[in-house]
Formats: structure tokens, sequence, C-alpha cells
């Protein structure tokens, strides 16, 4: 085959590929742009005849997404800061220091890799009810904290352990102690990977469902996904709403993804390629 | 620049006091304060459930906490045995994997190959492609059913634009509705897959293709004689990865179908699910979820065992 004809056939299937990819898309925010009348309408129309935001109207106010959206930003940030500085200072601990249980706390982190999350479900459920943490943000951010501890981790220590220790160790001479190597030199220089685990922890916690669905029963502690599942499941009919929150939902995702897109890469590669 | 670094760590030389503290002992301070935030919040948010778990899966669990729970030993694995709906359970969930795992890897390296050494749009395709992986779950299982609706667009392209059948009610026979939750299974993860093979395929050093051809190779063999077999290692783990992933499938079937109609489509998850916060039976759903832990440990162990050579992967 000649190389015109090879490159043009690759275009036509990748093409063909963002159709299908696309389309539910496309097809998701005309619903959305519809009145409630046309959500049915048959033949479907991917391009709405009298587009309106109507719908994103009532869902951020009536609906509450408004409200949704502030408890998922609230949950997602303060876990993703709190992850990145807890995970941070125990992978530097396991990349710089000996000490008693260290091996052995390092196998249980690894261990954790591998068992589903939902393993936990219940005995979590009683620990917060125990604990008073059911029906709080708080609740989710410890959780989504101790979620993303071993991975976040893991690409840590292996970023931690190139740094060069000279810089370290001129601080130490000059009485210098951990926390200010730690907080002045090591986290300034981590940024790059310091960005990438925060990312992902921040899409992480900002989609997670299951551990929300179980822990919150009150109205106005919900977060996003637990709102849109709520919501479709009491309305199955309303679908232009649905996809209008939905929409709300998706997108801080979309551009934090398409801001932050080499990143995404870095973190997904580093995991396949140690 | 390195020399610039120095200079500027001298100025950040601690109190005077500090410099009389023995070396060891800041040592061991400071191991104490990295450490133990985050094996605290490990120690009480995981080991601890994972081990009450355990127990609760031994215990006939009482929610009333004025009702002892009574110890019933291996009664609830010796139930989930003789449960005809934990065997179709499990047998949906091996069947969700089995089929999208090998779906989700073909289509990415088909993708991914294609991306390869074309110039023009990559960001673009790499980003489309991507777009189903950074969706929430919900988001994407309630689009699905939308789409696939009685009068949806799919029925639509299948009836009234290509002519191939009568609409298709998805959702009321378990093999359709099992049909449209793998569709989007393999729709929501081609893209994770096809990023990681695509990094993967760059490391690939253009010399020996070009060896290759003028030894006479066409794109045919190249493909199975090189890129396959220097993928090899990245496939072992996106495989590990994926049929974790493919075992844990949940919100999709809770959201399409809810393990409906009678339960034909219930995942392992989706049933432990409903014993736990449906039927409030703890101690058999806890028992459910240690039975699909132990699966996958051991089913991820053999993989690695088996299919890895040491020092090709992390973990």
């Amino acid at each position: 085959m000649k190389p015109m004809v090879w490159t043009a056939l690759k275009y036509v299937l990748l093409f063909l590929g963002v159709v299908i990819m696309a389309t539910p898309f496309v097809y998701m925010l005309s619903t959305s742009l519809k009145g409630p009348v046309y959500t049915f309408e048959y033949p479907p129309r991917l391009i709405p005849k009298e587009p309106t935001l109507s719908n994103f109207v009532e869902a951020w106010s009536t609906q509450n997404f408004g409200l949704y959206f502030r408890n998922s930003l609230i949950v997602a940030i303060t876990a993703t800061l709190l992850s990145a500085l807890l995970s941070a200072m125990l992978a530097y601990a396991f990349a710089r220091f000996d000490f008693k249980g260290k091996e052995f706390f390092f196998y249980v982190l690894l261990v954790a890799l591998m068992i589903p999350g939902m393993t936990l479900l219940i005995p979590q459920f009683l620990l917060a009810k125990t604990l008073g943490l059911r029906n709080s943000l708080w609740g989710l951010i410890l959780m989504y904290v101790t979620n993303n501890l071993s991975l976040n981790t893991f690409l840590l220590r292996g970023f931690f352990e190139q740094l060069p220790r000279d810089l370290e160790e001129s601080v130490l001479i000059d009485g210098g102690w951990y926390f200010t190597i730690f907080f002045r030199i090591v986290l300034p220089l981590s940024k790059p990977a310091l960005a990438t685990v925060s990312i992902f922890t921040f899409l992480f916690c900002w989609d997670e469902y299951i551990w929300a669905t179980v822990a919150i029963d009150e109205v106005s502690k919900r977060t996003l996904p637990v709102a849109i599942a709520t919501f479709y499941t009491a309305h199955r009919t309303q679908w232009g709403l649905i996809f209008a929150a939905s929409l709300i939902a998706f997108t801080p995702v979309l551009i934090t993804y398409i801001a932050l897109q080499k990143y995404f890469i870095k973190g997904l590669t580093a995991g396949a390629f140690k | 620049m390195k020399r610039g670094w120095k200079v500027a760590a001298r100025g950040l030389s601690s109190p005077f006091v500090f410099k009389f503290i023995s070396p060891s002992a800041k040592k061991k301070w400071a191991v104490f304060f990295f450490v133990f935030p985050g094996i605290a919040l490990f120690l009480l948010f995981w080991v601890y459930p994972i081990v009450k778990g355990f127990q609760i899966s031994f215990y006939k669990w009482s929610i009333n906490p004025n009702l002892p729970s009574i110890f019933i030993g291996l009664a609830n694995y010796q139930r989930a045995l003789r449960d005809p709906v934990f065997w179709l359970a499990l047998r949906n969930t091996v069947l969700y994997m089995a089929i999208t795992v090998p779906g989700q890897i073909i289509c990415a390296l088909i993708v991914a190959v294609l991306l390869d050494r074309i110039k023009l749009g990559r960001v673009f395709f790499r980003t489309v492609y991507y777009l189903p992986v950074i969706t929430s779950w919900v988001i994407v299982s309630v689009l699905f059913r939308y789409l696939f609706a009685e009068k949806g667009l799919i029925n639509y392209l299948l009836t009234d634009l290509l002519h191939l059948m009568p609409p298709i009610p998805w959702f009321t026979k378990p093999g359709t509705a099992l049909t449209v939750i793998m569709l989007l299974g393999i729709w929501k993860g081609i893209g994770w897959s096809m990023v990681i093979f695509l990094a993967a395929l760059q490391t690939i050093p253009n010399e020996l293709y070009e060896a290759a051809r003028i030894d006479g190779a066409n794109a045919w063999h190249e493909f199975w004689r090189i890129t396959l077999p220097l993928l090899r290692p990245t496939m072992v783990f996106v495989l590990v990865m994926l049929v974790i992933g493919g075992f844990n499938v949940f919100i999709s079937v809770q959201l399409i179908t809810g393990g409906g109609p009678l339960n034909q489509t219930e995942v392992i998850l989706s049933y432990m699910y409903k014993n736990a916060f449906s039927f409030l039976d703890f101690g058999y759903a806890a028992s459910l979820s240690y039975l699909l832990a132990t699966l996958i440990f051991v089913i991820t162990l053999l993989q690695l065992k088996f299919l890895r050579k040491p020092t090709e992967m992390y973990y």
C-alpha cells in the first residue's frame, strides 16, 4: 500500500473512533439544551431546534445543584491538599529514613493497592457511624485521603528518590531540621510530581460515588455524583435536567483535563514504566 | 543551578538552640513527624476496617446495638456457595471481565498504533478518546441508559438509519441489558489503555522498524514481530489493572439495571451492596466482599507470577 493511502485510511479510522467517542457527549449536551418537551423527540436531533439554558438554570437553583457543587468543591479541594501533604510526608520518610516497621508498612501499602475499596465499605460505614462521621463532609474527606494514600505515596516516593541528597545534607550541617528541608526544599522541587498526584486525587474525589452515597443521607450534604444519581432515580423522564446537572458536574473536570493534560499523561505512565 | 540552591539552602538554617540537639534525636523526631499522620489515618480507616470486616463475615451481624451479633463460623460463606444468585452474580462478573478486558485492550491497541506515527491532530485525538475516562461513572451510566432507551439514539440508528433490525427494548432482557453495560465498560476504558500503549510505543526506537523494512518486512510483520513483543511488559501492566477493574464493576450495573430484571444482571458488588444496604444483612454482605477480594488477590498474584519477568514492573 502506498504511504499516502495508508495515512488517509488511518485518519478515516481515527475519525470514525472520534464519532463513537464524542457522539454520546454531543447528544447529552443537545438534550440538556432542549426544553423539557423535546427530550425524547423521534427521530432524535443532535442540534436542538430552539436551544435554551432553562435546564441549567433550574438545575443550579431550584434543584439545588449549586449547593451540591459547593459541597463537592469543598470535599475535593480539602481532600486533595490533605492527601498531597500526608502522602508526601510519608513518601519522604520512605525515601530517606530507616525506621522500625518500614518494610512491613511498605508491604501493607502495596497490598492496599490490590484490595478493592468496596471490601471495606461495610466496616467503614460502621466506623463512620461510631465516630459521628456520617452525614459530614469530613467523613468523605478523611476516607478519600486514606483511599488515595498508598498510590500517592508510591508515586511520590519514586520521585523523591531521584532528588539530589547533597542539598539536604548541607542544610543539616548548618543545623537545619528535616522539616525545613522538606517544606523549603523538597516540596518546591517536587511541584510536577505533586501536581500529578493532586490532579488524580481531585478527580477521584470529584467523581467518587459509592462511599458518598453510603455515608451521606442528609440532602444538604450531598455531593454531585450522589445528587445526580438520586435525581435520576427519582425523575427518570426529566432527561434535560439530568444532563444539565451532569454537565455542571463535568465542566470542572473537562477544564482541569484540558489545562493540565501533560500531568495526566505523566501520572498514567509513571505507574506503567517503573 | 545546583549551586544556586545550595546558597539558598544556607539561609534556611534553624534557630541557634536547635544546634545542640543531637543528629540522631533529630532524626527520631523527624521520622515520627513524617510517618505518624499518614500511618495513623491508614490504620484507622483502612487496616482496622479490613480486620473488622473479616470478623463481621463470621457473624450473623446485628445492626441494632441492643441486640447481640451471633458468631456463626463459616455459615455466611457456605450460604454464598449454595446461593444461586451469588453464582449468577459471579458468572456475570466473570463474563463482564472476560469481554470488556480483551475488548478494551484490542480497541486501545488499534487506536494507539494508528496514532503512534501521525503528526497532525495527535493531541486532538488523544483528548477525545480520553474524555470518557475522566467522566464519572454516574454520568456515563445515566447517559448510556438514555442512549439505549426505547426511543433513544441507538435504536434510531439501528432501525431507521441503517435498517438493520426493529427497535430493541435493551433493558427488559438480561442479555441485552448486560450487553449495554459491557459496551459502556469498553467505551469508557479505551482511552486509559490507549494513553499507556501510546507512551510505550514511543519508547520503541525507530531504527528497529527501519532495519526490518530493509529486510523486507511489511507493516503486518512489524506489528507482530517488533511492536507486540516490545509492548509485553506494558501489556501485562494494563491487563492486571483492567482485570482488577473488571471484577470491580458496580456503578454501571447499579444505575443501569439495578441488578434486574429479577437479579438476572446482578454482579458480585451489586449483590453485596443489596444485601448490605437493602436487606441490612451485613454479615452475609461482608462474606461476599471477602470472597471477591480473595478472588481478585489470587488472580492478580497469579498473573504477576506467570506473566511478568522480574524487574519488568513496579507493581
